[in-house]
C-alpha cells in the first residue's frame, strides 16, 4: 500500500520563545520487509540556525533542531511518500506464556530490539500490582504471548473509553488506567505496563493511520493526528508483533511506523518545547492519503 | 611524663573498650597500641587538662569561620548543617596506604574497562559474563551514549571508594562511587581544622600532604584543552545539592569556574558559556551533577539542571567531560558480584582488594546460597549504589522468606553483612572506639591513577555498624598517612594552598545577574528598615495611633509592597532572604565573612518577625538591622576584589538606591503630604547631620529636593548613583574601548544629564515618577545587554 502522507505541528506560544532547541522524531522509518520510504521531507519555521540529522538508540531517525530568534510560533511540516508491505495475518509462532522467561534470558544481547529493553520501568513507565492483575485478567486461559497479547489489546480497547479531552501529554498511565479513559497514548502506557507487570516486553510505536478507511469500514480513532501503539516480544521464533489497543487492530498496512522507544518520552514528536504556565497552543493536522487504486 | 595519677596513656585509654571478635585500628589483638598511633596518642595524653578542649573549639571556630556547611534532607526544609567533625585522626601507616592505593588504582582500571565495554562492543554481555537485564534496567545506562568515546579516551578521571576493614584486619571495597564523588573538598577542610587541633603533634608526624594531589588533577585538567583554549568548569546541580558548599570550595581552590546548567548554551556543536561578554567556549567540564540530568533534550526531560544539547556538543566532541556521562552505572550494587570474575577474565588475576561479598538473585545457584544464608546478609535493589545500609536497601518479610527472593529474583541483590573495624572517637572527652569506614579518592593524573593520601573517615555515631552516614549523625574525620621520618623533606618547601590563578574570564551572566540582585536586594530591604525605623519612632512618640505622619508611611511602605502590618513586614524578611538566595548562587565568588553577615541578618529578621512589637520595640530593632545591613555593606564594599562581579554588585545597589529615592521623594515631597514628611525623607536618607550642614534653614521642599536628588556629593542622592552606574559601565565588556554608545549607557547619559541640568523648583512630582520609569528602563537594558 502506497501512502502520501502530510502532517503539520504548531504551537502558538503566549509570550515569544527567545531560542530553542529541539529533537524532532517525525520522519517515517524504513523497516526492512515492513515499510519503505520512497521520499520525505521536513520544513520548520523558523528556519534552524542549526540542523543535524542523525539515528538514536532505538534506530530512529531524529533530526536536531537550533532556533535562534524570538518567535511566537514554530512550526513543523512533514511530507511523505511510503509503502506499507504487511499483508495478511501472521502465524501464531510465539512463545508458550510459561517459556517466555527463559527465552528473554536466552537473548544475551543489548542490541535495540533485544527484549531486555523493554522490561521493567522506564521514564514514563511504571509498574503496578493493579496494571498487572488487569492484564493477568485477559491472559486467562491463553495458550501462547500472542494470544496474550491480543487479548489485552481487545481488552482495554472494550473497557476504556476514547477521549481526546480526558487526559494531557504527560498524564501518568495509572491515572488513565484507573479512570479508564485516554487518548491512544494512554491506552498505549496502559498497555505497555500490563505487559510488563507480566514479564512479556512491550515498548511504544508513533506513527500514523490512514485518514480515510477502506470502502465499507468505519473512520478509525486517532486518524486525524499522530497515533502510537504497541508492540510485544512474543519469543525467540516471532520477534516482535505490533497491536493498535485504541482500535483493536492487529498492525498491518493501515499503520505507519515513526519511531520505536520505550515509552512516549524515548520518542516524543518534538522535544524541547517550553511548557509554560499559562500553556502554549498545540495544533495537528495529519493527512495520510493512500495512493493505491481500492 | 608521668602525672599524679598513674600513666596518663592508661588514663586516656581507661574507656576504650574493644568489642570481641573486631579489629581495631588504634589498638592491636594484643591490646597494645600499634606502632603508628604510639607518638600521636603519647603526646595527646601528654597535654595538659583542658588544653585539648580547647584546641578543639579552636578547630571548630575555623570550620564556622569558614563557612563549611552540607546540606541534611529531610525533617526540616533541607537546613544547612554544620560539618561534622570528628576530632580525633585516623592514623595509617605508608606501606599500608601504598597497598590499599595499589589494590583500588586496579580496581579503577578494571571499572574503566567495564565502562568501555557496556558503552562500547557490549561484548561482556554477548559473552554470557554479564546478564543483559542487569544492564538494560539500570537507570544509570544512559543508552544516547551507547557508542560514544570519550574525547579523551577515558570514562573515569576522579572517582571514590568506601572501603572498610573486616574481621581478619584485610580491607574492603563497600561501594563504587563513579558518578561524581564527593568529600574531597571536604577533606581539604577536615585537614585545616585537624591540623588546627593538633597543630604541636603534625608538625613532627610526617603527615603526607593533600595538596599535591589536587595540583596534579588540575594540572591534567588544564591539560585535557584543545591548544590551551578554552577554560575549565566545574557543573554543579546549584545551592540546593547537599555539597554545593565543596562545588564552590573546590572551584575557588582550584581556579576553576562553577558553573550550573544555566550558565551554558550550545552552539554549532560547541559548548558554550554566557558571559556578560557574550558566549565563550569551555572545553573541559568537571561534573559534580548526575548524568541524568544534564541534557533535558536526551536524557531525563524533566530536569532543569541541564543543558538543552549538551550530548550534541559532546558527540561533537568539543568537550571533555569527567567523568564521562553515564558512568553512574558502574556503581550499580549488583555489579559487585560479578567484578571478582570480571577481574580474572579482563585482567587475568583476581581482584586485589577484594569487595564486600555479593549476591545477584537472577540466578538459580545464588539464590539458593541467599536463601541458605540469609540471616547473615543485607537486602537491597540490584541497581541500588551507595553503600548498603545507606541507600536502596528493602527488608526481607518476616515469613515467606524463600518464596520472596524467588519473586524479586533478578531485581535483589544480597550482600554479606559486614562487621567494620573500630577506631578512636572523642565522645566526651574519653577515647571510645566507633565504626568506620574510609573514603578513598583517586584521580587520573599524566602518572596514571593516583590516590588522595588521606582527608576523609567516616565515624559511626554508636557501636552499630550501620549508623556511619552524615545524615544519620555521623562524623567525618581526617586520615593521616604517616610516612617515615627521612622522608619528603622538600615537602614542607612547597606551598600548600596556593595554586596560580589564571587570569581573570569573563563573568558568567548568571553570575553577574545574581551579583546584581543581591545588590538591589540588600538596598530595597535597607530602605524599609529605615522607613520602618522612622514610622516606628513616630508612632513611639505620639498618642495617637492614627496620627496622619506614621499612617502616611504606613502607605508609602503598602507603595513598596508591604501590605501586612506586623512590626516586621513578612515582605522584609522576604526581601532579605531573596538576598541571601542571591548570594547563595555566587558563593564561590563571595567572601565567605560576607556569606556568614547575610546569614546572620536573615536569622536576626526572622526572629524579629516572630517576636518584635509596633512602636519603640520595633524601632531600636530596625536600629539593629541598620547597623547588621551596614557591616555587610561594609564588608563588601571594602574587602571585595574589584572585578566584574563587583561593578554588577556595586550597580544594583546604585540602581535600586536611584529608584526607591526617586520613589520616595515623589511621595514625601508631594504636595498632599502632611507636616513633617520632609524632615522624615531626610531621615530616611540618612542625611540629617548633611541637611543641617548644607543648608541653614530647616527643611524645604526645595533643600531636600537638592539634596536627596541634585547633590552629587550626597551618596544618597540620585544624581550620585546614576554617575556611579556611569562609571561603573565603564569598566564592562562592550562599553569600554571605544566608547561608543550602547542603547544602554545612552539611557544612563540621558537620565543623569536631564537630572543634572534641573534647578530643585523645576522637579515636580511627575518628573520623579517619569525618573523612576526611566532608571527601570536602565534596569532591563542591562538585563538584556548583560544578564540573559
Amino acid at each position: 500500500m502506497l501512502y502520501e502522507i502530510r502532517m503539520k505541528l504548531s504551537y502558538h506560544y503566549p509570550v515569544p520563545a527567545t531560542a530553542g532547541r529541539h529533537l524532532l522524531r517525525l520522519m517515517p522509518a524504513t523497516i526492512a520487509g515492513e515499510q519503505r520510504l520512497d521520499s520525505a521531507h521536513l520544513k520548520v519555521k523558523p528556519d534552524p540556525v542549526e540542523w543535524r540529522e542523525s539515528v538514536d538508540f532505538f534506530g530512529n531517525r531524529t533530526d536536531d533542531v537550533a532556533l535562534d530568534k524570538p518567535h511566537s510560533e514554530s512550526v513543523f511540516e512533514m511530507s511523505a511518500r511510503i509503502e506499507r508491505m504487511v499483508e495478511g495475518q501472521r502465524i501464531d509462532l510465539s512463545a508458550r506464556p510459561e517459556e517466555l522467561a527463559g527465552e528473554i534470558t536466552a537473548q544475551a544481547t543489548l542490541a535495540p530490539d533485544a527484549p531486555h529493553h523493554f522490561l521493567g520501568t522506564s521514564p514514563r513507565i511504571t509498574l503496578h500490582p493493579a496494571m498487572t492483575t488487569y492484564g493477568r485478567k485477559a491472559a486467562r486461559g491463553a495458550q501462547s504471548v500472542l494470544e496474550i497479547f491480543h487479548a489485552l489489546g481487545r481488552q482495554i480497547h472494550a473497557e476504556f473509553k476514547f477521549d481526546p479531552e480526558a487526559t494531557e501529554v504527560d498524564t501518568p498511565a495509572l491515572e488513565a488506567f484507573e479512570r479508564r479513559e485516554g487518548v491512544c497514548q494512554d491506552f498505549t502506557h496502559v498497555m505497555i505496563s500490563c505487559l510488563r507487570g507480566m514479564g512479556i516486553p512491550a515498548g511504544y510505536v508513533s506513527g500514523f493511520l490512514r485518514t480515510v478507511p477502506p470502502e465499507g469500514q468505519a473512520r478509525l480513532e486517532g486518524a486525524d493526528a499522530m497515533h502510537a501503539w504497541v508492540r510485544a516480544w512474543c519469543g525467540a521464533r516471532m520477534g516482535w508483533v505490533e497491536f493498535d489497543p485504541t482500535n483493536a487492530l492487529e498492525v498491518a498496512n493501515d499503520h505507519v511506523v515513526i519511531a520505536y522507544g520505550r515509552d512516549y518520552s524515548d520518542i516524543a514528536p518534538v522535544k524541547g518545547v517550553m511548557r509554560l504556565a499559562g500553556g502554549q497552543r498545540t495544533s495537528q493536522a495529519v493527512d495520510v492519503i493512500p495512493l493505491d487504486a481500492g | 611524663m608521668q602525672g599524679e595519677g598513674g600513666d596518663p596513656l592508661e588514663r586516656l585509654l581507661a574507656g576504650y573498650v574493644l568489642q570481641e571478635d573486631v579489629p581495631d585500628e588504634l589498638l592491636g589483638a594484643d591490646g597494645l597500641v600499634r606502632p603508628v598511633w604510639a607518638n600521636f596518642v603519647r603526646r595527646l595524653a601528654s597535654m595538659p587538662e583542658g588544653r585539648l578542649a580547647e584546641r578543639i573549639a579552636h578547630g571548630d571556630r575555623y570550620l564556622r569561620d569558614a563557612g563549611v556547611y552540607y546540606r541534611r534532607y529531610g525533617q526540616d526544609d533541607n537546613a544547612q548543617r554544620d560539618w561534622p567533625l570528628s576530632h580525633v585522626p585516623l592514623l595509617i601507616s605508608e606501606d599500608e596506604w601504598s597497598e590499599i592505593s595499589a589494590g583500588l588504582a586496579e580496581r579503577a582500571d578494571l571499572l574503566e574497562k567495564l565502562a568501555a565495554d557496556l558503552y562500547g562492543e557490549n561484548r561482556l554481555v554477548a559473552e554470557g559474563h554479564l546478564p543483559a537485564s542487569l544492564i538494560a534496567e539500570s537507570p544509570e545506562w544512559h543508552r544516547p551514549l551507547v557508542g560514544q568515546r570519550p574525547r579523551d579516551g577515558h570514562f573515569l578521571d576522579f572517582i571514590a571508594f568506601d572501603i572498610g576493614r573486616g574481621p581478619k584486619g584485610n580491607w574492603w571495597v563497600l561501594c563504587d562511587r563513579t558518578q561524581s564523588p564527593s568529600g574531597a573538598g571536604f577533606a581539604l577542610e577536615n585537614r585545616i581544622a585537624t591540623t588546627r587541633v593538633y597543630s604541636d603533634i603534625f608538625v613532627g608526624a610526617n603527615v603526607t600532604r593533600l595538596s599535591n594531589f589536587f595540583r596534579d588533577f588540575r594540572d591534567r585538567l588544564m591539560g585535557l584543552r584543545r591548544g590551551n583554549r578554552g577554560r575549565v568548569g566545574i557543573l554543579t546541580p546549584g545551592p540546593l545539592n547537599a555539597t554545593y558548599y565543596e562545588h564552590a570550595y573546590i572551584a575557588r581552590y582550584l581556579g576553576f569556574t562553577l558553573l550550573e546548567g544555566d550558565d551554558l548554551t550550545v552552539l554549532g556543536g560547541q559548548l558554550m558559556i554566557r558571559t556578560i561578554d557574550g558566549l565563550q567556549p569551555i572545553s573541559v567540564l568537571w561534573r559534580r551533577l548526575d548524568s541524568e540530568w544534564a541534557d533535558p533534550l536526551e536524557l531525563n526531560e524533566g530536569s532543569h539542571l541541564g543543558t538543552p544539547g549538551m550530548l550534541g556538543a559532546i558527540r561533537a566532541g568539543n568537550v571533555s567531560m569527567l567523568n564521562a556521562l553515564g558512568s553512574g552505572v558502574l556503581e550499580t550494587r549488583a555489579l559487585m558480584a560479578f567484578l571478582p570474575r570480571l577481574s580474572e577474565l579482563l585482567d587475568g588475576r583476581p581482584l586485589r582488594m577484594p569487595n564486600v561479598a555479593t549476591w545477584w538473585c537472577g540466578q538459580e545457584s545464588e539464590r539458593a546460597h541467599v536463601r541458605a544464608n540469609a540471616d547473615q546478609m543485607v537486602f537491597s535493589s540490584a541497581w541500588a549504589t551507595g553503600l548498603a545500609h545507606e541507600t536502596g536497601g528493602v527488608t526481607p518479610p518476616a515469613t515467606g522468606l524463600d518464596a520472596w527472593i524467588e519473586r524479586r529474583g533478578a531485581a535483589l541483590v544480597a550482600q554479606e553483612q559486614v562487621q567494620l573495624s573500630t577506631a578512636p572517637a572523642l565522645i566526651d572527652g574519653a577515647l571510645v572506639p566507633r565504626p568506620m569506614t574510609l573514603r578513598v579518592f583517586l584521580a587520573r593524573t599524566e602518572n596514571g591513577w593516583v590516590a588522595m593520601p588521606g582527608g576523609f573517615a567516616r565515624i559511626g555515631r554508636s557501636e552499630d555498624s550501620s549508623a556511619i552516614a552524615m545524615q544519620q549523625g555521623g562524623q567525618v574525620a581526617d586520615v593521616w598517612v604517616i610516612g617515615r621520618k627521612t622522608e619528603r623533606a622538600g615537602s614542607l618547601l612547597r606551598s600548600d594552598e596556593n595554586f596560580e590563578r589564571s587570569p581573570p574570564a569573563a563573568l558568567p551572566s548568571r553570575a553577574a545577574d545574581n551579583l546584581f540582585w543581591l545588590g538591589r536586594y540588600v538596598e530595597r530591604s535597607e530602605h524599609m528598615v529605615r522607613v520602618l525605623r522612622a514610622r516606628h519612632a513616630r508612632l513611639a512618640e505620639s498618642e495617637m495611633p492614627d496620627a496622619p505622619l506614621p499612617l502616611f508611611a504606613a502607605r508609602y511602605l503598602e507603595n513598596l509592597g508591604c501590605t501586612s502590618v506586623e512590626a516586621v513586614p513578612s515582605e522584609l524578611v522576604e526581601s532579605v532572604s531573596a538576598a541571601l538566595g542571591s548570594a547563595g548562587h555566587v558563593a564561590d565568588r563571595f567572601s565567605v565573612d560576607g556569606m556568614l553577615a547575610l546569614a546572620d541578618l536573615t536569622r536576626t529578621v526572622r526572629e524579629f518577625a516572630e517576636r518584635v512589637t509596633p512602636g519603640d520595640d520595633a524601632a531600636s530593632a530596625m536600629g539593629v538591622l541598620i547597623r547588621k545591613l551596614n557591616g555587610f555593606s561594609g564588608l563588601v564594599h571594602d574587602n571585595m576584589y574589584r572585578f566584574e562581579g563587583w561593578r554588577f554588585l556595586s550597580i544594583g545597589r546604585a540602581l535600586e538606591r536611584a529608584s526607591t529615592m526617586s520613589t520616595c521623594l515623589a511621595v514625601f515631597a508631594d504636595a498632599s503630604a502632611p507636616a513633617g514628611a520632609l524632615d522624615m525623607a531626610v531621615e530616611i536618607s540618612d542625611s540629617v547631620m548633611t541637611h543641617h550642614r548644607r543648608y541653614t534653614v530647616a527643611t524645604n521642599r526645595a533643600t531636600v529636593v537638592d539634596l536627596l536628588a541634585l547633590d552629587e556629593l550626597n551618596p544618597r542622592s540620585i544624581l550620585c548613583q546614576l554617575s556611579d552606574i556611569e562609571a561603573h559601565l565603564a569598566h564592562l565588556p562592550g562599553t569600554g574601548q571605544h566608547r561608543q554608545m550602547t542603547p544602554l549607557t545612552r539611557a544612563v547619559l540621558r537620565a543623569r544629564t536631564d537630572l543634572a541640568l534641573q534647578l530643585p523648583d523645576g522637579i515636580k512630582t511627575r518628573d520623579l515618577e517619569r525618573l523612576g520609569d526611566d532608571i527601570a528602563g536602565i534596569s532591563d537594558q542591562l538585563t538584556l545587554a548583560y544578564l540573559s
